[in-house]
């Protein structure tokens, strides 16, 4: 019975969006600066995510990952330059369009107390769904494919609040995946998440990206697990990008030093980077 | 690794765990049926159960409240004869009414109740929308500075002699002075489109601190009289309330207040935090400016019409969401039903408990709403932990 439903969903790629080519850029920003109180924290970012593509933002604390991030999915507005989603601007989006198209999975999710976690996933639902609208069957569909694909559905009548971090951390990438949408932003999702739930989440992000086609953009602090899971990594330094290429040849000992202020060493088969090794002084 | 690989398979969990969250209504035949039966119904299921039986048994609650609170006063009537009265006057039935009784209900005392009903609902439904925009639990209506420009407004009306001119000026003096405020404090915390509930509480309660304080100076220079006007006003009156006092009331609190129910939603979104609420779709600012308006114009027309009212918007949303939780659809009706029938009572008291001497209502709400409040707050923790 699970199994049906969960086949039976409907492709989180909306129609006519299909034909959309790989290398295609999905998501542009160009020139894009942002400030606060007259404190830049991005400076001239220009960058095109591909779509379909697993995409890395990694730097220091405060390079701006987070801010690059809100910036690029349209939750905040940027104070110079222009993002476009598939050739329009993001700000011509209604907020409902948008989030019916890109998902944001932040670092640490208000909770709303005393919502159950079939309550949060529903909350996926809201760009779909009018005023007067009930709920309805596609609606529905969607809840539980999303519960059953992240395995929250045995916890769908707990409260939100009682669950351990990885148990949470799956919760809202149910509301995400009941969304339903086109690129899926991710801000440091295996932060405070012991070994075990990091390699959770991460695979589940991996294999969802395969089922459903999404376009993954995804702050990360680790570079070991960025170079294995991601297509392509950007590297942020004070709001500046340095850096942009395949996770497996962008990085090296010099730019790791420069951007981290870390020695280190790569190991790599061929031309690929298999591993970061850090080196105390 | 395991249980997110299992989890598509499992059907059985969620049969297990459904009852324990509602309890009742889903008779488990067997854990499949159950489940497939739970998915087909989805939410409109056993689900509604639990807020649909509350909001029954409230509305049940506010009838009868409406009925005793209106039979009981220095006449007392029998209730039968009371519910007789109210029923065909409002329905319009051919019914034989004795006209003493008639006259007693529907011109003195009905009035009365249901503008204590009208002014109870208003202050429980924006108490329980500002806690929900401002995530926190010690949010009440009041929290914007609406009630106290409210007050300065009508206090500055009775210290230049306005009741003497036209009744309606005072009542209209504390509407604007409530509107004033609520203009006053979103300018002090928008910035580039953008109001920062922070800053907005702050000036609220600035604002409010600013508003007690010219009326406290007001007090100089006031004969004894006015300054007994004043602070009578101030504790909160439902006294002498005729039906042109709900037909001021009553569309002011019925837009005020659907319009909150109909931004439930996007309250329960606004719950997680702006840049979720944001990334799933909803307008923020909008919401929050439309919700700021909403409630001010109930709760301005509340207080103009009353006087400062405390407690009630505080205590009873609180008291509903430890029946059934968080939701805003449910909430913002069961909190008004609820309110309309505390203050009701509360009335009840004030006219009864010294009678013929009458207490201000705004004296009882917080005799009895507080002691409650407190008992809560020493049972139920959880009350007041949010995220």
């Amino acid at each position: 019975m699970e199994q049906a439903t969960v086949r039976e969903a409907p492709p989180a790629v909306p129609e006519g969006h299909e034909g959309a080519k790989a290398d295609q850029a999905l998501l542009q920003a160009e020139g894009v600066g942002y400030r606060i109180h007259g404190q830049p924290i991005l400076r001239g970012v220009d960058v095109a995510v591909k779509s379909g593509e697993f995409l890395g933002i990694i730097g220091p604390n405060g390079a701006g990952k987070t801010t690059l991030m809100r910036v690029l999915a349209g939750i905040a507005r940027p104070s110079e330059g222009q993002v476009t989603f598939a050739g329009r601007p993001l700000e011509q989006l209604s907020d409902r369009e948008r989030a019916r198209q890109i998902a944001f999975v932040s670092q640490n999710p208000g909770l709303g107390f005393g919502f159950t976690v079939r309550d949060v996933v529903s909350m996926g639902r809201y760009p779909y769904r009018r005023l007067w609208e009930g709920w309805r069957a596609e609606d529905q569909v969607a809840v539980e494919a999303a519960m059953a694909a992240t395995g929250v559905l045995h916890l769908q009548h707990r409260p939100v609040t009682d669950l351990s971090g990885g148990e949470r951390q799956r919760v809202f990438l149910a509301r995400a995946l009941a969304q339903q949408p086109r690129i899926l932003f991710l801000d440091e999702p295996i932060a405070n998440l012991d070994i075990r739930y990091q390699l959770e989440v991460l695979n589940l992000v991996s294999r969802l990206r395969e089922r459903h086609g999404w376009t993954v953009v995804m702050a990360i602090h680790d570079l070991n697990w960025a170079i294995r899971y991601c297509d392509r990594l950007l590297v942020l330094q004070a709001g500046r990008l340095v850096a942009c290429g395949p996770a497996q040849s962008v990085l090296n000992e010099t730019l790791i030093e420069t951007v981290f202020g870390v020695k280190s060493r790569i190991d790599r088969e061929g031309e690929r980077a298999v591993r970061v090794e850090f080196l105390s002084e | 690794m395991n249980d997110v690989r299992q989890a598509p398979t499992m059907a059985s969990p969620e049969a297990r765990t459904a009852p324990q969250t509602v309890g009742t209504g889903r008779v488990v035949t067997g854990a499949a049926t159950a489940a497939t039966e739970a998915r087909a119904r989805g939410r409109s299921g056993a689900a509604l159960i639990r807020p649909v039986a509350l909001l029954a048994g409230l509305a049940v609650l506010l009838a009868a409240s409406v009925v005793v609170a209106t039979a009981i006063g220095t006449v007392q009537l029998p209730y039968g004869e009371t519910a007789r009265v109210v029923l065909a006057k409002a329905l319009g039935l051919p019914w034989a009414l004795d006209a003493t009784y008639e006259a007693i209900v529907w011109n003195v005392r009905l009035p009365r109740v249901l503008a204590a009903g009208a002014v109870g609902l208003a202050l429980a439904v924006c108490g329980a929308a500002m806690q929900g925009l401002f995530k926190n639990p010690l949010a009440s209506p009041d929290i914007l500075g609406v009630s106290s420009g409210g007050a300065l407004g009508a206090v500055v009306g009775i210290f230049l002699g306005w009741p003497l001119v036209n009744p309606w000026l005072v009542p209209a003096a504390a509407f604007a002075g409530a509107l004033v405020t609520l203009v006053i404090v979103y300018a002090l915390a928008t910035r580039g489109g953008r109001t920062d509930m922070a800053t907005l509480l702050l000036a609220g309660v600035a604002v409010s601190s600013f508003a007690g304080a010219i009326i406290a100076l007001l007090y100089h220079f006031v004969e004894d009289g006015v300054l007994r006007q004043i602070v009578y006003w101030l504790m909160g009156n439902l006294g002498g309330k005729r039906w042109e006092h709900l037909a001021v009331l009553t569309p002011l609190v019925a837009a005020g207040c659907v319009g909150l129910w109909l931004l439930s939603r996007e309250l329960n979104l606004l719950m997680g935090g702006e840049d979720d609420a944001r990334a799933l779709g909803v307008p923020v600012e909008r919401t929050k400016r439309l919700v700021m308006v909403l409630a001010s114009l109930a709760t301005g027309a509340a207080v103009s019409v009353t006087g400062v009212i405390g407690f009630v918007g505080l205590i009873v949303p609180h008291i509903v969401r430890l029946l059934i939780g968080p939701d805003h659809r449910w909430l913002l009706p069961a909190s008004g039903l609820l309110g309309a029938s505390f203050l009701i009572l509360a009335d009840l008291l004030a006219r009864t408990a010294f009678s013929p001497v009458e207490l201000r209502t705004g004296i009882v709400t917080a005799l009895a709403g507080v002691p409650f409040f407190l008992y809560l707050l020493a049972k139920r923790r959880e009350m007041v932990r949010w995220g």
